[in-house]
């Protein structure tokens, strides 16, 4: 196809050229005329900022949002196809809502809605989500609506996309949350944990995993709402059977969600501490609770608990424990949040020498402490440190030292210091301590390696 | 009269494309036509296809009434025949696509309609008929909704009934030519400078909806007479003549008084201004002897109205519902999840429509030929017919002539038709800003794209200027006129 001759207003002209073209040049400079104004004589470059939105509030603009959530230019076009009416529509509904004008966006909604129906095309994946999302917005915040509103126009969505339904359940149930509704709330969380839809179900495993933990949430707080009341009434010196049904089935529902929840890689804190507390409370035996901790330990080492579980398990009969229980001391200590906590290092400490002293099992030491020689030292027992410890916190300096004393022997740095400023001071711990420490540095040696030949 | 007119020409159209009133009808499956003899009275054929009746209109009042009743060609559906489409030729009709290229579809049909009010001569246009059928006074939309009950569509009668864009102005025309020359129809009636499509006719209506001045109507006339296109052999359409070039009579019109502005006001985005700041000075000293017509104030009102509109037509795009009461579905199987569906549709509709807040008007406008109204007795001077044009004019040999002595071609070389589909392009970056201006209020008024009015310029200027153009070798197109 030859080219065709676009040829502008201002070629070819002879004796009008001049004048025209250079009048046309400066009229454009910004003539007599203002017609940049709006986007009416707009050129084909669409127009931000363009004032069509609202009469109330002039337009957004947002430099970093993307061309089409911008209001509409002027359309300078005069067809019209569904999806570029309900593409439009969407940005009137944005716009809206950007500006926090319900009514308004309301209003546009209800033209939109219509998109859910596309039976006969190929094209054009669902509305669906758009609508529940946007729907939602305005029911939360016009002042109109009501919860019983909410909760019909959510049913409704529910029913909409089988690929999206925990997630309305999950969303459903915080609103009701968040808005006081405990008892709608685990409704709806027990009908959506039963829910099974073929391959859906292993789809949405990760809402159902939610589900299951809120409402094993839920039923912690209503266990521990009924054991308060038991507890006020046998204060008054009344006994109440049924309450007490209600809270054994409580926790017997709770314990196991939560337990099932928990072995799960993610982040669980407030379910685990739920049910650490609980289990307390409850007087659950210390095997539950220690698995539970030691599942914990795999997920999270440096977590509070940490401490607990450690004192825990270093009261412990059996020797796994134990052995475990240095395990995770030392585990939560590689973490700098620990660095400074006394009580970690105390419970460190009482291990450890108790370890010495007991002169059964020094091998325990070796293999926490193989992985951790390198860097140790520079992390925790460094001569500033050292300085530092002793000026702050006594006590932290003293189980410190014990620590380093025992795994680096006197002559580290850590250790003389603090004994030295200790023994200065009078403090009668400190010498104790050094004697001890001389006492055992034979064992600082074999737990090094130094004098071993075989590793 | 028209049912003649629309059921001779739907006749002619079934004859020619083999679709029925034939030896032979194309396809195997069509076994409820019942022999060929064709009956002059539709009621009595429940099977024969009904058509898109146009009932009286008068522009004066706007009422519109319309009845309508459009169906493919056939009625019912016998049990011998395949399911996928609940007519009997739906599949025939979607599998045809090389060697039948006038297959009905429903722009084609206004195509039909456009042809009948033509070979009539009725006021109405083709950008009028358009708009009419996108503000819904037209059944286009939804227009299954109007047919008997025994026609019932599934399959692939979705896709040739289930209308999801506009009617666009241009497809809908070419249509028309085709179809007129499938049919061999003959020449039409005649248009004659007393027919409402004749551009001096036009003209009127047009300068009297932009706003502008009476007097410009005797430039209209006189540009119309110098170039020989207010004659009936131009305009009258001849479907058998391939030579002469078809009109867009609407087009045509906004074109002339684009160009006659152009004469009067050059429009380079400086003359106009010149102008007008003369005959604003005029105004302030005398505003007793009627005022001259200002352009600067003609634009900023014109502008300010358009604004409005264009507004108004922005969000009716967003809200335009393309769905109806009454749905449609591809098998019987989905039929129960598809009404389930449009409920929940109408429940949300109603939950959102009551939050809105906002009043629903209660029923739809009377449709209008005229879009935007201006008159005299508004106190606001927003009126510009009366206004005079004299501060422009000179009178040269007893002949008035505008003051302005310079004219700029849109273009000095028009395309070839054929190789590229126009005669000219548009870009407006390239023009003047008052030029982009009035096309772009002309563009709005007719709903077509600026670059057909400007293609139409183009022309005009090309016979207007013809001996000057196309005399001497070498050429320079500074004119005078």
């Amino acid at each position: 196809m030859p080219p065709c001759r676009r040829v502008g207003g201002h070629v070819g002209a002879a004796r009008a050229a001049a004048p025209v073209a250079a009048a046309v040049t400066a009229a454009r400079r910004g003539g007599p005329f203002p017609w940049a104004m709006d986007g009416f004589v707009g050129r084909a470059a669409p127009r931000p900022a363009a004032q069509a939105g609202s009469a109330l509030l002039p337009a957004l603009h947002l430099p970093l949002l993307p061309p089409h959530l911008y209001r509409p230019a002027t359309s300078h076009e005069y067809k019209l196809n569904f999806r570029k009416s309900k593409e439009a529509c969407l940005s009137y509904i944005q716009d809206a809502m950007l500006q926090k004008q319900w009514k308004r966006a309301a209003e546009f909604l209800t033209f939109y809605i219509e998109s859910l129906e596309k039976d006969f095309s190929t094209e054009y994946v669902g509305p669906s989500e758009m609508i529940w999302r946007i729907g939602t917005e305005i029911l939360c915040h016009h002042s109109h609506s009501s919860m019983k509103e909410f909760n019909s126009f959510i049913e409704q969505m529910k029913t909409l996309g089988v690929k999206r339904y925990l997630k309305v359940c999950l969303e459903h149930a915080f609103h009701l949350l968040c808005n006081g509704r405990t008892d709608e709330a685990y409704q709806n969380l027990s009908l959506a944990e039963s829910w099974r839809f073929g391959e859906q179900t292993t789809a949405q495993d990760k809402e159902l995993k939610l589900i299951q933990a809120y409402r094993g949430l839920l039923d912690y707080y209503s266990w521990s709402k009924q054991k308060n009341v038991l507890l006020e009434y046998e204060r008054g010196g009344f006994e109440d059977l049924s309450v007490e049904q209600e809270m054994h089935s409580s926790f017997r529902k709770a314990a196991v969600n939560l337990k099932e929840i928990i072995q799960i890689p993610g982040v669980w804190d407030l379910f685990v501490k739920c049910y650490v507390d609980f289990l307390k409370r409850h007087g659950e035996p210390k095997k539950s609770l220690i698995s539970v901790l030691k599942i914990l330990h795999d997920i999270v080492p440096s977590h509070e608990l940490m401490i607990d579980f450690n004192i825990m398990l270093q009261k412990s009969k059996k020797r796994k424990k134990r052995r475990l229980g240095l395990e995770v001391i030392f585990a939560a200590l590689d973490y700098a949040g620990w660095k400074e906590n006394v009580k970690a290092w105390s419970c460190l400490a009482r291990q450890v020498k108790q370890i010495i002293i007991s002169e059964k099992h020094p091998d325990w030491i070796k293999q926490e402490w193989n992985s951790r020689k390198d860097w140790w030292p520079t992390f925790h027992f460094s001569r500033y440190l050292a300085k530092r410890n002793w000026q702050e916190n006594e006590s932290l300096a003293y189980e410190k030292a014990v620590v380093a004393g025992i795994l680096l022997g006197k002559d580290c740095k850590y250790f003389k210091y603090v004994s030295h400023q200790g023994c200065k001071d009078q403090k009668k711990r400190f010498r104790t301590l050094k004697k001890f420490v001389n006492k055992h540095s034979s064992v600082y040696l074999r737990i090094s390696g130094l004098s071993d030949s075989s590793v | 009269m028209k049912d003649e007119i629309l059921c001779n020409f739907w006749r002619r159209y079934l004859q020619k494309s083999q679709q029925a009133y034939c030896n032979r009808p194309a396809g195997e499956a069509i076994k409820v036509l019942s022999g060929c003899d064709s009956s002059t009275d539709v009621d009595s054929e429940p099977e024969r296809p009904s058509l898109l009746h146009l009932l009286s209109f008068s522009e004066s009042d706007g009422d519109l009434l319309t009845d309508c009743s459009f169906g493919s060609s056939i009625g019912k559906v016998s049990e011998s025949t395949s399911v996928c489409s609940g007519s009997v030729d739906g599949s025939l009709h979607l599998m045809k696509n090389q060697k039948d290229k006038l297959r009905m579809s429903m722009p084609m049909t206004l195509s039909f309609c456009y042809m009948a009010l033509l070979w009539l001569r009725e006021p109405m246009t083709l950008s009028d008929l358009l708009r009419f059928v996108v503000e819904g006074h037209i059944p286009y939309l939804n227009v299954f909704q109007c047919f008997p009950e025994k026609m019932k569509l599934y399959g692939l009668d979705l896709k040739i009934f289930c209308v999801e864009s506009w009617p666009v102005y241009e497809e809908v025309y070419d249509k028309m030519l085709q179809l007129a020359a499938f049919l061999e129809l003959p020449r039409f009636p005649d248009i004659t400078d007393s027919c409402f499509l004749h551009p001096d006719m036009l003209c009127m209506k047009y300068l009297m909806e932009a706003n502008l001045p009476d007097e410009l109507h005797n430039w209209t006339c006189r540009v119309v007479k110098k170039i020989r296109i207010g004659e009936a052999d131009f305009l009258t359409f001849a479907p058998g003549n391939k030579s002469t070039r078809k009109v867009k009579y609407d087009v045509l019109a906004a074109a002339v008084i684009v160009v006659v502005l152009k004469l009067l006001f050059l429009l380079n985005d400086h003359y106009e201004w010149l102008l007008s700041d003369f005959a604003e000075e005029r105004n302030k000293n005398n505003k007793e002897d009627g005022l001259y017509f200002e352009f600067r104030k003609w634009c900023k009102i014109i502008k300010g109205s358009l604004d409005v509109e264009q507004k108004k037509l922005d969000e009716e795009r967003a809200k335009y519902l393309w769905r109806c009461e009454k749905p449609l579905f591809y098998s019987a199987k989905k039929k129960s999840k598809v009404l389930k569906r449009r409920q929940i549709v109408v429940n949300l509709q109603n939950q959102f429509g009551k939050l809105s807040g906002s009043v629903q008007p209660a029923e739809k406008p009377h449709p209008s030929s005229f879009q935007l109204n201006w008159s005299e007795e508004n106190t606001d001077g927003s009126c510009f017919h009366g206004h005079s044009l004299k501060g422009i004019l000179q009178e040269k040999c007893g002949l008035l002539t505008a003051m302005n002595p310079d004219y700029w071609l849109c273009t000095v070389k028009l395309c070839t038709e054929k190789l590229c589909g126009h005669l000219a392009h548009y870009r407006d970056l390239d023009f003047p800003q008052s030029y982009h201006f009035v096309l772009r209020l002309f563009s709005f008024l007719l709903r077509i794209q600026p670059s057909y009015i400007h293609e139409e310029v183009c022309m005009i200027e090309h016979k207007l200027f013809n001996k000057k153009l196309y005399k001497k070798p070498k050429y320079s197109p500074g004119q005078r006129k």
